[in-house]
């Protein structure tokens, strides 16, 4: 069966990318075997980082938790497999910022021993929504389209505002990408029992299932799973195949006709999104007992040498999943965790398969862009970019440093997908040099806050001085003006006090 | 395993202004032949000159500016420089006079202004325009198109090779000889000596629409630019732009007084219009960015090139027309942005 494409929103611009999906979506998903060492980072997750509740040499079950939240926002870590832990230290990791970070390692004992199952009942309906959050919250769970924000308190944070929509995102529109394509093919059932799970939680009776049009198997097996459901609260839809679809704020525009405002989330126009990965991770969670401990990720790229998808244990390091694949190809050079647009370069293999990672891309030694040339004004950056920014112009204020200029032309509202630089006839790297930009906004907003905050403490200072001051002389006014009043008398009735005091002391 | 890192996308741009320029240069051949074929040989040696010293002036400049001069070279905008030039002054013109044109199109209204990208002005109009000004003489000296009934003297390639390099004729040839006033120019003299419209297109110089020899040139012109609309190399909001400010006013006055104001046809298909809509006006560096922008620039453009032909005392005025339109660029970049995805809708055009 198609899925019907009604009443799309549009969304500007964008581009038709080569999908190179066909070579890692030939076979079904493989299950990575356990590694003998798992490098589990305790931040994998926006927020707070994580902390340690395991020490070096605890013997530890797959499914124990290993890492506890810890601030406002956070997510529990737990061991994906069993064994012993053989460090806690600094480990190359593929966070956005930063090229290492503190890990709890475990030397895998093969026996993948679980941890005991609490016997919570799986029929999340009798659960209170309150309830249903605070379970989801141990799981472990954060979004798995690659923003890693703790799913938990994103529902937590949706419950203070009107939300009508459910949003499932299957749309997946970076090239190389096909994680969620497979599993969605694979495992349709469990992604709607996800959902349902969410919509229980959130008290919401709508929810879309978006997919890309060019996802044909995903659509069929999700149509017949929804037929066999039979839950008419839930609506199958087919959104375009144009990069960047699939970034939130464009889905919620594809598919609901909504902006979402500058700076705001899908929440302020009455959607909740959430990546088809995390909604089988939720139903892992929820019926089967099981937290976040693996995940789909697509090994892929002309440095590999047999593309495909793959399960494997957050923790097992990008080396060993390659290894599984069949290891890299010839003149391999660039490691790319994430996709051709918005991925990060990584310098080393070690680091580990995190919640984070969808996708492990190899690339070959190529000449990347031609030499830069000075911007020709030509314009196509506009027309590509998905949100209507001027990226020529932003890149001329970018480098004259012009902070006001930058917020005016709404630097903080790009998406950083990319577009403009593939669409650049002068070879700019616009998207990096946005990225620079809006670092340094955020140093400048850090350093105000910071002298507003130094400013402030010094004027309450002063003002406490000034007000001690003051309270003194008038105290001292008030007793001069006592005295005056009493006469002699009382001064002398006052000193013999005091006398008195000095003895009892 | 080691692996290299650089920053994201990790894609390359399929485009490159080298590229992109040949291809304008390469939509330019078949009006090129078109030229040499109706107005002679002098197309080339004009083109050859304008070349030698629009890429001479580009290499001088990097160099002064401490610059690696292939980068600029090897953009060949320089080469589409010189190009427009040589469609833009007659077929007779000496090298001099050329030079100069190409020399202040890219070493003034270029290279001064901070090289490709920051110049404010087309520079092919820059040049043109100064030229225009010091020689007037020179550049109203078009001969008359080799077809048809035309009767005309005609020059052979080394006579008009002698008159590129000393802008004399051979000794029993006088100016009025080969040379003959322009479409534009025989309708402007002509509707200022109170001659009607249809009076004036009696002369045999005129065509169906414009003037015979140039119309097909205008054809040639259009087929390029149509390839480069399809290329994406152009798009359609300046040509189209150039097209309604020019014949919406001619269509009108031309209903409303059709004795003394020509058609819209004759308008379209004389002087430099087509190729100001296609290759002139679409510079990217001097026009505006936003598509509702360039709507604006090109309607600008076409409407001025009307005032300045109809009440202007130039036959043509698209140079002109695109140099004001250069400068009004800032302003209309301010005030066509377009709405950011997220922000209210309702939000002041000013900053």
């Amino acid at each position: 069966m198609t899925a019907p494409t009604y009443d799309l929103g549009k969304l500007h611009g964008g581009l038709r990318l080569p999908g190179h999906k066909t070579a890692s979506t030939a076979a079904p998903i493989r299950d990575v075997p356990i590694p003998s060492q798992l490098v589990l980072p305790i931040t994998q997750h926006v927020g707070d980082p994580a902390q340690p509740v395991v020490g070096t040499g605890d013997r530890v079950l797959k499914g124990q938790v290993v890492a506890e939240p810890d601030g406002t926002l956070g997510a529990p870590v737990h061991a994906s497999s069993s064994g012993k832990v053989i460090a806690i230290e600094p480990w190359p990791v593929s966070r956005r910022y930063g090229d290492s970070a503190p890990c709890i390692i475990i030397e895998c004992d093969g026996e993948d021993r679980a941890a005991e199952n609490d016997g919570r009942s799986a029929d999340f309906l009798s659960l209170q929504p309150a309830d249903l959050l605070l379970r989801l919250l141990d799981g472990g769970i954060v979004g798995l389209g690659g923003a890693v924000f703790p799913t938990a308190q994103k529902l937590m944070q949706a419950r203070t505002c009107k939300i009508e929509t459910l949003i499932l995102n299957g749309v997946e529109c970076e090239p190389y990408i096909s994680c969620d394509d497979m599993l969605m093919r694979e495992r349709g059932a469990e992604i709607l029992s996800g959902a349902q799970i969410l919509m229980h939680a959130m008290q919401i009776e709508s929810c879309y299932v978006a997919v890309e049009s060019d996802k044909v198997e995903a659509l069929h097996s999700l149509g017949d799973a929804l037929a066999e459901l039979g839950d008419d609260r839930l609506v199958l839809k087919q959104v375009p195949t144009i990069y960047p679809s699939g970034g939130e704020d464009q889905l919620v525009q594809l598919v609901t006709n909504r902006e979402v405002p500058s700076g705001g989330l899908p929440t302020d126009v009455g959607c909740l999104v959430q990546n088809v990965g995390t909604a089988a991770a939720v139903h892992d969670w929820i019926i089967r007992h099981e937290p976040l401990i693996s995940r789909v990720t697509t090994v892929a790229g002309d440095g590999i040498a047999n593309p495909m998808n793959v399960r494997a244990r957050i923790g097992t390091t990008i080396g060993d999943v390659v290894e599984f694949t069949g290891g890299y190809a010839e003149r391999a050079d660039h490691l790319i965790i994430g996709g051709p647009m918005t991925g990060k370069s990584m310098s080393t293999d070690l680091v580990p398969l995190v919640k984070a990672t969808n996708s492990i891309l190899v690339v070959l030694k190529t000449s990347f862009q031609g030499r830069e040339l000075p911007c020709i004004r030509c314009g196509d950056c506009a027309s590509v970019c998905p949100v209507q920014l001027l990226p020529q112009q932003l890149f001329w204020h970018a480098r004259a440093d012009n902070e006001a200029k930058l917020r005016e032309f709404g630097l903080i509202d790009c998406i950083e997908c990319g577009c403009c630089d593939l669409v650049c006839p002068s070879h700019i790297p616009l998207t990096a040099n946005f990225q620079i930009a809006k670092g340094r906004i955020q140093e400048l907003a850090d350093e105000k806050a910071r002298a507003e905050r130094a400013r402030r403490r010094f004027e309450a200072r002063n003002e406490r001085l000034e007000q001690e001051k003051q309270d003194r002389e008038t105290e001292l006014a008030r007793q001069k003006e006592t005295a005056k009043q009493a006469g002699p008398a009382a001064i002398a009735e006052i000193l013999k006090r005091k006398q008195q005091q000095r003895e009892d002391d | 395993m080691e692996f290299t890192r650089r920053p994201s996308p990790y894609w390359s741009a399929r485009v490159a202004v080298p590229a992109l320029m040949l291809q304008v240069l390469a939509a330019l051949v078949p009006a090129a032949i078109a030229h040499i074929w109706f107005f002679g040989p002098g197309f080339i040696f004009n083109l050859l000159v304008a070349s030698v010293f629009a890429v001479g002036g580009e290499w001088l400049m990097m160099v002064l500016r401490k610059r690696p001069p292939e980068v600029a070279l090897g953009d060949y905008t320089a080469l589409v420089t010189a190009a427009l030039l040589a469609f833009a002054v007659p077929s007779l013109t000496p090298w001099w006079v050329t030079a100069t044109g190409a020399l202040f199109a890219i070493v003034v209204a270029k290279h001064l202004y901070g090289g490709i990208g920051f110049n404010i002005f087309n520079p092919a109009m820059a040049g043109y325009v100064v030229i225009l000004i010091a020689f007037p003489m020179h550049l109203n000296l078009w001969i008359a198109p080799r077809i048809g009934d035309i009767d005309y003297q005609y020059l052979t390639v080394l006579q008009t090779l002698k008159y590129t390099l000393t802008g004399s004729l051979p000794d029993a040839l006088g100016f009025d000889a080969v040379s003959r006033a322009t479409p534009l120019d025989v309708m402007k003299s002509g509707l200022n000596g109170m001659r009607t419209v249809s009076e004036i297109r009696a002369n045999p110089i005129m065509g169906d629409f414009g003037g015979r020899g140039w119309e097909w040139i205008g054809n040639f012109l259009a087929i390029g630019g149509f390839w480069l609309l399809i290329k994406k190399i152009i798009r359609w909001h300046i040509p189209v732009g150039v097209g309604v400010g020019l014949l919406l006013p001619a269509t009108i006055m031309y209903l409303v007084d059709p004795g003394s104001h020509p058609s819209p046809g004759f308008h379209l298909f004389s002087g430099a219009t087509i190729l100001c809509a296609f290759f002139i006006a679409t510079d990217p560096v001097s026009a505006a960015t936003s598509p509702k922008g360039r709507l604006v620039y090109g309607f600008g453009i076409g409407l001025l090139i009307f005032c300045i032909r109809t009440w202007g005392s130039y036959a043509d005025g698209v140079a002109f027309a695109v140099l004001v339109m250069n400068m009004a660029v800032p302003a209309i970049d301010l005030v066509t942005r377009p709405h950011i995805v997220g922000h209210p809708r309702n939000r002041g055009k000013s900053p």
